[in-house]
Parts: structure tokens; sequence; C-alpha cells
């Protein structure tokens, strides 16, 4: 399409899941066999932001969550957020706001879990046991989960009982493991009782041990192959979070903006998140259907930066919980306490917080705060409001205006892969440009490189495609005129 | 040994939490991978179908061009169709677009909403990205379906149950507890 000369080339890599409605990823060559640019097309469109006008505010927790099944809480919750200021009711019971964390720790926990054992463990378990040649080049047909349980049958069983224990501390705090009800502007519709309570309460320890074991093995699989690992799709960029008002500490479920740039100076500080129009921007680009936000300040060309796990590493000035504040001193070092800008290292991060949730969902289960029976609040109505919180994928705006009759009237989404947009087009270019560059065929093997790299920030447009498996590739080689000249398939066998 | 039947599932204009409630069957999912081949699907690595299929499961209804591409291949190669969760059933919460002109639902997201910034006044329109519908199908207004799994999303027991009858030649008859219409 962008091919200009005859011998320009373009490879389009297409994800095949996601062609059934989320991405895929063009290659362009020129005629010197140089990467010119390399895209990724978000290609679903869903049309939330207008078909929810009109509709009363006290649904729309309920309905935004069916933007995303494998992290429905975190859009339940966000509009709750923002709910809950509607109705003046933003400082919540303790038992409000416990039930709240305690569900979005389930969350947390479940999602890492997921992202972790069914969908990288195959790259890490067969890239370094010898079966491939280097560390993220797992052979094809052991990519998925059940190859995992194959031959580390431990391991899979592991990662399945871990996301399960997740969806069942959902499940009793929203009543559902997926699509759940439990917030309602202004707090929440049932408290935990003490049989639920126990039932979570018992498995608690088990699960923090595997949570620890998942850690070593993210971060050992990172030390051993860190010369490999430093410069795959890697670029230096600024971070964003939402950071604890009080202290900087890591807080997934509240707090205040802040950003900071490759060498940690901050950029933004202590913003509440009523603000946030203050300090981003979107920018619209005709090939995607998702959009490329910025630091307003910056601008759209310097101003792009990262969410999710690695950049809430870099972001915070600590963490609450002892085990994951020590893995993260650990984790700081590996660039002097400066922010760690390895995309790969997404992987460790996630792992450190997959065991702060633990932590911390231990530590609420035995608050007797979350039996309370308070509830609900209430105050002077508002007509417009912005819930932030940090998803497992990173930082999710939502931003609501609602009308005296309780109508929606404007509502503004910005989901966490948005803002890793622009770093996962970088991310594509950099292994595109590292690996392709000077080759006259379709190289195979190295398509999967492509696939690590998007698959390292856990991109929410399609995480199930991939969630048990890898994706599957089709590249077609087309010349100026777009005639086919060359295709290829990386498929299982 | 008889070969074993196969399955392939796909999500099409779907949030994926159908896929979720599959996995959801946890360890049980170890269990159906005894029982069937996994073919084209989200659990696997096969990018298209490797052999005629047994049960074909879609989440999701068709908002593209290319959902409904995928949606026909789908009704070609398998036996039986399975349309699971209220949006392959009826277009579900995404069918909210339907009764608003799509225009408008495309203005509202790159052009009004506030923190946009859109100099050129962009609307996305690359041929890279397919072209939407201007209405969001259910998958039964598309092709045939065999069975409906109702639920938003149907609960793993149900999925569970229905695939199993299935896989034994028996009607899926799912029990009364476990048919969710939320
Ligand atoms: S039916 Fe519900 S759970 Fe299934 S894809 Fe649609 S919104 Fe998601």
């Amino acid at each position: 399409m962008i091919s200009t000369g005859s011998r320009h080339r373009k490879y389009t890599i297409l994800p095949l899941t996601r062609v059934e409605g989320h991405g895929k990823v063009t290659i362009h060559m020129n005629g010197e066999g140089e990467v010119e640019q390399a895209r990724l097309h978000i290609v679903e469109f869903r049309g939330f932001e207008r078909f929810i006008l009109g509709r009363p505010y006290w649904e729309i927790p309920v309905i935004v969550q069916r933007l995303c099944g494998i992290c429905p809480v975190s859009h339940h919750l966000a509009a709750a957020k923002a709910m809950d200021r509607i109705v003046g009711g933003e400082h919540l019971t303790p038992t409000a706001e416990k039930i709240r964390r305690l569900m979005h720790y389930g969350q947390i926990f479940q999602s890492h879990a997921l992202h972790f054992f069914h969908l990288s463990s195959p790259d890490f378990l067969f890239g370094t046991d010898g079966t491939a040649a280097s560390a993220f080049e797992a052979p094809a047909e052991q990519r998925n989960i059940l190859a995992v349980a194959a031959r580390y049958p431990q391991l899979a069983v592991q990662g399945v009982m871990m996301r399960r224990y997740g969806q069942e501390i959902i499940r009793a705090t929203a009543g559902k493991k997926i699509h759940g009800t439990g917030a309602v502007p202004g707090g929440v519709n049932k408290n935990l009782s003490l049989s639920e309570r126990d039932v979570l309460l018992k498995e608690a320890e088990r699960m923090l041990e595997w949570a620890r074991g998942a850690l070593r093995l993210a971060r050992d699989f990172t030390m051993d192959h860190l010369a490999e690992l430093i410069p795959f799709g890697s670029f230096d960029s600024n971070h964003l979070s939402l950071v604890r008002e009080s202290d900087g500490a890591l807080d997934l479920y509240d707090g205040v903006l802040r950003a900071v740039d490759k060498d940690g100076r901050k950029l933004v500080d202590d913003v509440n998140c009523q603000r946030y129009l203050e300090v981003v921007r979107e920018e619209v680009r005709p090939w995607s259907y998702m959009k490329f936000p910025f630091l307003r300040e910056l601008g759209p060309e310097q101003g792009w930066y990262r969410v999710g796990p690695l950049a809430r590493m870099n972001t915070c000035s600590f963490i609450g919980t002892p085990e994951a504040d020590a893995a993260h001193r650990e984790f700081m070092e590996l660039n002097q306490g400066r922010p760690n800008n390895v995309t790969m290292c997404y992987h460790w991060a996630r792992m450190i917080e997959l065991l702060h949730s633990i932590e911390a969902i231990r530590d609420l289960l035995d608050d007797p705060d979350l039996q309370g029976d308070d509830l609900v609040v209430s105050g002077p109505r508002r007509e417009e409001a912005v819930g932030l919180l940090e998803a497992p994928r990173g930082t999710l705006f939502h931003h609501y205006r609602v009308n005296r009759n309780d109508e929606v009237t404007m509502c503004n989404l910005i989901v966490s892969t948005t803002s890793n947009n622009e770093p996962m087009n970088r991310a594509v270019t950099k292994v595109a440009k590292d690996h392709f560059t000077g080759r006259k065929e379709i190289p195979e093997g190295l398509l999967n490189h492509i696939e690590v790299a998007i698959r390292a920030y856990d991109p929410c447009l399609s995480c199930a495609t991939h969630a048990v498996g890898g994706m599957p590739l089709a590249v077609e080689l087309r010349d100026a005129s777009g005639a086919l000249v060359d295709r290829r398939v990386r498929d299982a066998v | 040994m008889a070969a074993k039947p196969r399955i392939a599932t796909v999500s099409l204009a779907g949030c994926f939490g159908c896929h979720m409630s599959l996995l959801d069957l946890d360890e049980r999912i170890l269990k159906l991978a005894e029982l069937v081949e996994f073919d084209r699907s989200p659990i696997n690595d096969y990018k298209d179908f490797r052999a005629r299929c047994a049960v074909g499961v879609v989440e999701g209804g068709c908002c593209t061009e290319e959902n409904v591409h995928v949606l026909e291949r789908f009704r070609k190669q398998c036996d039986l169709l399975v349309s699971i969760g209220e949006c392959a059933i009826s277009g579900g919460i995404p069918a909210m677009r339907n009764n608003i002109p799509l225009r408008e639902c495309l203005e509202e997201a790159y052009l009004k909403s506030p923190g946009v910034y859109n100099p050129g006044g962009v609307i996305p329109n690359d041929p890279e990205i397919p072209l939407l519908l201007h209405r969001l199908y259910p998958c039964h207004e598309v092709v045939k379906i065999d069975l409906f799994i109702p639920g938003c999303p149907p609960p793993a027991d149900a999925i569970w149950d229905a695939l199993v009858s299935l896989l034994a030649g028996r009607p899926a008859a799912p029990a009364y507890d476990r048919l969710k219409y939320d």
C-alpha cells in the first residue's frame, strides 16, 4: 500500500486470530532491502463512546466492562469510580473500598498469571531448555499451554490454578467471574462473608508460594539471557502511571498521575486524576482504529510514553508490601536505580506485581472491615467525573458527563493498551529493523520475534487471541503493484 | 484408535469474555483436550482449518466484512456451529450501535472526544484496516447456526455440558440453573 518504487516490498503479518477482529502488522521494505517502517494496525472499532450516550449512569459500570472480557473488573471499577463522584460518594466506606481493592487485586492476579503461564511461559520454558536456538524462539508446536502441560505438568497446573484463584476472588466480590456487578455508584452491593473468606484464605499461602516461584522464573530467565534481551525491541521512553498520593508508592487502585522520562526525571507529578486532560492528549492516525496518546507538554513527537508493569516499576517510589518491595529494589538495581527501558523486562515486572497482589490479598483477607455492612454512600450530585486506575496492562482512564436526567452525555475512554500503541509500534519497528533488514526472503524463524515483542506488552486488544498459545502468523510478500510474490505461514504442526 | 472429533473456536465482535469462560473450565480444559482435537482456535497456533471439524464455537457477532468472511468459512468447515454468548446470539452490547449511524460513532471517538489531537480531522480509513459494516449482525443472520448457548458469558459449566453432550451425540439441553440470560 505504501510501497512506491517497483522494488519496494511489503510484508503483511497477520496474527490470524486478530484478523478476525483485532490487529495486524505490516512491514514495508525499500528497494535496498531495508525496513522503512513497520506498523501495528488495530482493526477493531466498537463505538462505546457514542452508543452509551443517553444511558442512565448506573448502568455504565456493567455495560462498559463488555469492552474486554479479559480484564472486565478494570473497566467495571474505573467506571464505578467515576460514578462515585457523580453521586457525590467518592469517599467510600472502608468496607466498600476494601472489597473493591480485593476485587481488583484478584483481577491483577488472574490476568498476570494468565499472561505469564498460559501465554509467555512456552517462550521461556522451551526457549531455554535447549529446544530452541534463541531464548525466545520456541518451536511453534510447543507454543501453547497444552505443550507446557505435557512437559512441565506441575508448572502448567500452577498457572491454571493461580488464574482460577484470582477468578474465585472476583466471583466472591463481584458475584460472577466475568462481567460481575459488585461495584455500584458510591460503593459495593455485597461484602465478603466469613465462609467466602475462609475458602480464599485457605489457599492464600499456597498462591503466595507459587507467586514467589513465578517471580524467580521470570527473574532468572531475564538475568540468564540479559545480553540477548537488552537490545530486543528496546528503546528509551517516558513512563506513566498512578502512584499513591501521600508517598509515591505503587497503588493499582487509586492515586495521582506521575510520569518520568527515560532517566527518571519527573515530567508529571502529583496530578489529580480529575485533571488528566491537562496531562494527556490522543492523536488520531488513519491506519489504526486505536489512538496514540502523548504527554501534552511534550507534544506528539516526544511525549509518547509506556504504561503497565514496566512503567509502574519505573514511576513508583517503592512497593508497600515487603516481598514485592524487595523484588522491586532488585529490579531497579539493573539500571542503578534509573528507569529500566528494556522491553523484555515487562515480564519480570509483571511477576513482581503478581507477588504484590497476592501479598495484598492475603493482608486484606484478614481485615474484618470486609465483613462490614456499611456499603454505599452518596452526597452532593455532580455532572462530570473522571475515574482512573491501574489495570493489569496500565493506566485506564474513564471520563463521563451526566445530565440532570441521569443520562450520560459524554464518554471518553483511554484504555491501557492505547497508551502502549506507539511503544508497540516502536518495538515492532525496532525488531523488524534489527532482524529483517537485508533479507531477500521472508525469514520464517524471525516472525516469532515480532510476536514476542508485541506480547511483552500483553496487549488487551486481543490478549486472549493468544491467551493459550502463540499468534499464528501469515506473511505476504507483495511488490509495489500489490502482486503476491511470496507467502509464508508459520503455523503449529 | 478412532480419530478424536475436532473442535474450532473463534472470536468475532466479542470481548473474549466467552473464551475466558471456556478457560474457566480450569483443569477441565486439559480433560477437554483429551476428548477432542483442537483445530483452529486461540487455544493453539493453527492459522486455518487443518481438517473438517465436528463443532465450531463462535463468540461475537459480525461488525466488519472480515467477520463475515470468517464466519462463512466456519460454516463451511464445521458440521455443527454453536453461537456462544449474547454477542453471537443477538449482537450483545456492541449491537447498541445499531440504531445510531456509524458515522456518528466514528465522529464521537475520533473528532469529538475531549483530549483528541486531530488537526487533520482524520477518521481512520486506511485500506489496511477492514471496512466496518453499517450495523452489527448476529451470527444466525449471516449463516445457519445449530445451537445457542446464552449468557454474557455463559458459565463454564454450561459450555462444558453443551460440548460434552454434542461430542457424545446427545442433544445439548443445559440444565435450568446453568442457563443465564445476563
Ligand atoms: S457475550 Fe458477553 S462475554 Fe461473550 S463476548 Fe459478548 S460481551 Fe463478551
